[in-house]
């Protein structure tokens, strides 16, 4: 579904080059759901933004379908990491959620009912005619949200959707995504930094390196597909993964490109999860 | 808004013009100078000077010229400042010579346009829309280039582009400059309408109170003077009064902006 081949990004200005993306190489199949962490500034928006053919990388493509992404599929809906400006400050959060339907003609009544149901979904429901300066930034941020599952996609990528939002709505958020996702069969990759919610969320968990970024770490998330706030999160499976994606990260802050080679031969020996916590969770 | 804050909002509005005219009142009560009568006799030739036929004949066609030249020189800059603000090109090919433009002060065109437009309307209508366009064109070019980039980058990834682009983003998202080019452009107008009617015309509130000096009607001449500030700040309430009601968003979100 999507291929990410050899991905380079250099943003050239006028006084410094920045090698944000070093060479990336991953697939998500159709219908997965795949969580993206790393260090901070190491190019997860800039790695969004290329496969969202938003940006044109300097070396590899990304191909969607087999077709390669130059410009904006139909049928992807992105979420933006800053969610406030994504958001229309001159019309009201109804008019904000149905804009992109237009597009879609599909009748004033089908588009009433998916913007009624996206709002409610995110818990919006009496915030209709509200304008987005008007409400708290998590409230924002599910406006965005709510855009994007108005919009129905095929392929969701978010770009820390929840950063803004308090624990509680983030974890309804969370279990609502991945509602969302089972029920419509729309693949995910959604960046997080949050290491409980990058292993509570997907079924796979690419860890980056820092800049100029590899990647580290495909790991797979070996969690039952029923997955609740309580259960899943307490575990012993899950406290094993989480703990493997800390470590992880804490390594990623000092790994790149550049020390790539120098420490392959130490992560192969080092990152395997151990043998027994594997038998403990599979009967 | 309640009672209480509307008669506070008139009172801020009309408070300082209210003093400056008692001032003006008591300052020239007894003036027996020929070129400063009392503000009195100025007042009791206005009622007689603008009240009767001269409003059809002289402060009509002003402000239809005024009308005219000023919706056009906004359909011009904001259709040109689109242009030159989306096309980056274009921009800076075009930006220093638009600045050379605007620099030239407006009434040095006025023999100029004459030259080829005559001396009719279509020259004071020109002249207006030479002064006028300026302000908004930059203005306009200026929002432009500010359009939120992310939100930019949102309108393309959800397929928003062409008419629904310029509809929905570039306009909405420069309107706040465009006001700001619309409103400095209202005040150039004025001036433009009064001037372009004291080099060559035959009716016009220009034209009548330079006709009134040379015939050293001063009470008269003074009345019409106060008449253009009159019709000034009418012109600026009611664009005050437009803009509150188009950019209640933007108003809505620098205050959220100000106190987060
Ligand atoms: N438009 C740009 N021009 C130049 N450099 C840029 C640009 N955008 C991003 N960068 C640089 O590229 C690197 C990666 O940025 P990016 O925003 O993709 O990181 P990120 O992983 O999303 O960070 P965060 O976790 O803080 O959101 C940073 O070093 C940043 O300074
Ligand atoms: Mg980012």
């Amino acid at each position: 579904m999507l291929d990410v081949q050899d991905l380079q990004k250099i943003y050239t200005g006028r006084h410094r080059n920045v090698e944000a993306l070093r060479n990336l190489t991953f697939h998500i199949a159709e219908g997965e759901l795949v969580c993206l962490v790393g260090p901070s500034g190491c190019g997860k928006t800039t790695l969004l933004k290329c496969m969202a053919g938003l940006l044109a990388p300097t070396r590899g493509e990304v191909r969607l379908d087999g077709r390669p992404v130059d410009g904006p599929p139909p049928g992807m809906a992105v979420v933006f990491q800053e969610y406030g400006r994504s958001l229309f400050a001159w019309m009201n959060v109804r008019d904000n959620v149905a804009l992109p339907l237009r597009r879609k003609k599909l009748g004033k009544a089908r588009e009433r009912e998916l913007v009624d149901h996206a709002l409610e979904v995110v818990g919006l429901a009496d915030a209709h005619q509200a304008y987005p300066w008007q409400l708290s930034g998590g409230m924002q941020q599910r406006v965005a949200i709510a855009r994007a599952v108005a919009y129905e996609p095929k392929v969701l990528l978010m770009d820390e959707p929840f950063a803004a939002v308090d624990a509680q709505t983030r974890a309804e958020l969370e279990d609502l995504i991945r509602r969302l996702w089972r029920e419509l069969g729309v693949t995910v990759l959604f960046v997080t930094h949050d290491i409980d919610e990058a292993v509570y969320l997907g079924q796979r968990t690419i860890i980056l390196s820092k800049s100029p970024t590899v990647v580290q770490e495909d790991l797979t998330i070996d969690l039952p597909d029923e997955r609740d706030q309580l259960h899943t999160r307490s575990s012993t499976r899950f406290a094993e993964l989480r703990a493997h994606v800390y470590e992880q990260i804490q390594r990623a802050k000092h790994h790149s490109g550049d020390t790539e080679a120098h420490t392959e031969a130490h992560t192969a020996a080092e990152d395997r999860i151990p043998e027994p916590a594997l038998q403990k969770i599979e009967p | 808004m309640t009672v209480v804050a509307v008669v506070r909002r008139t009172l801020l509005v009309l408070g300082l013009p209210v003093v400056l005219f008692a001032l003006w009142w008591f300052a020239t009560a007894d003036s027996t100078d020929f070129y400063f009568p009392p503000l009195a006799t100025i007042l009791e030739s206005f009622g007689k000077v603008w009240t009767g036929e001269r409003l059809l004949s002289d402060v009509v066609p002003s402000l239809l010229r005024l009308t005219a030249g000023y919706l056009l020189a906004v359909v011009v800059g904001v259709g040109l400042g689109l242009v030159v603000g989306m096309r980056r090109t274009v921009r800076d090919y075009l930006e220093p010579v638009l600045e050379l433009f605007r620099a030239i002060p407006p009434p040095v065109l006025v023999p100029v346009i004459m030259l080829f437009a005559g001396i009719g309307d279509t020259m004071k209508v020109l002249v207006i829309v030479s002064g006028c366009m300026w302000p908004i064109l930059l203005n306009t070019v200026e929002g432009v280039r500010a359009v939120d980039e992310v939100l930019s980058d949102t309108c393309r990834s959800y397929g928003i582009t062409g008419t629904a682009r310029l509809r929905h983003l570039v306009l909405r998202g420069a309107s706040p400059q465009i006001v700001t080019g619309m409103r400095q452009a209202l005040s150039i107008g004025i001036i433009l309408m009064v001037i372009s009617e004291m080099f060559a015309a035959s009716n016009g509130l220009g034209f009548t109170i330079v006709q009134f000096q040379r015939s050293f009607a001063i009470p008269e001449m003074w009345s019409g003077v106060l008449l253009l500030g009159v019709l000034g700040f009418l012109l600026s309430l009611l664009f005050r009064f437009a803009e509150n009601r188009a950019m209640a968003w933007y108003h809505g979100l620098r205050r959220a902006q100000r106190n987060p």
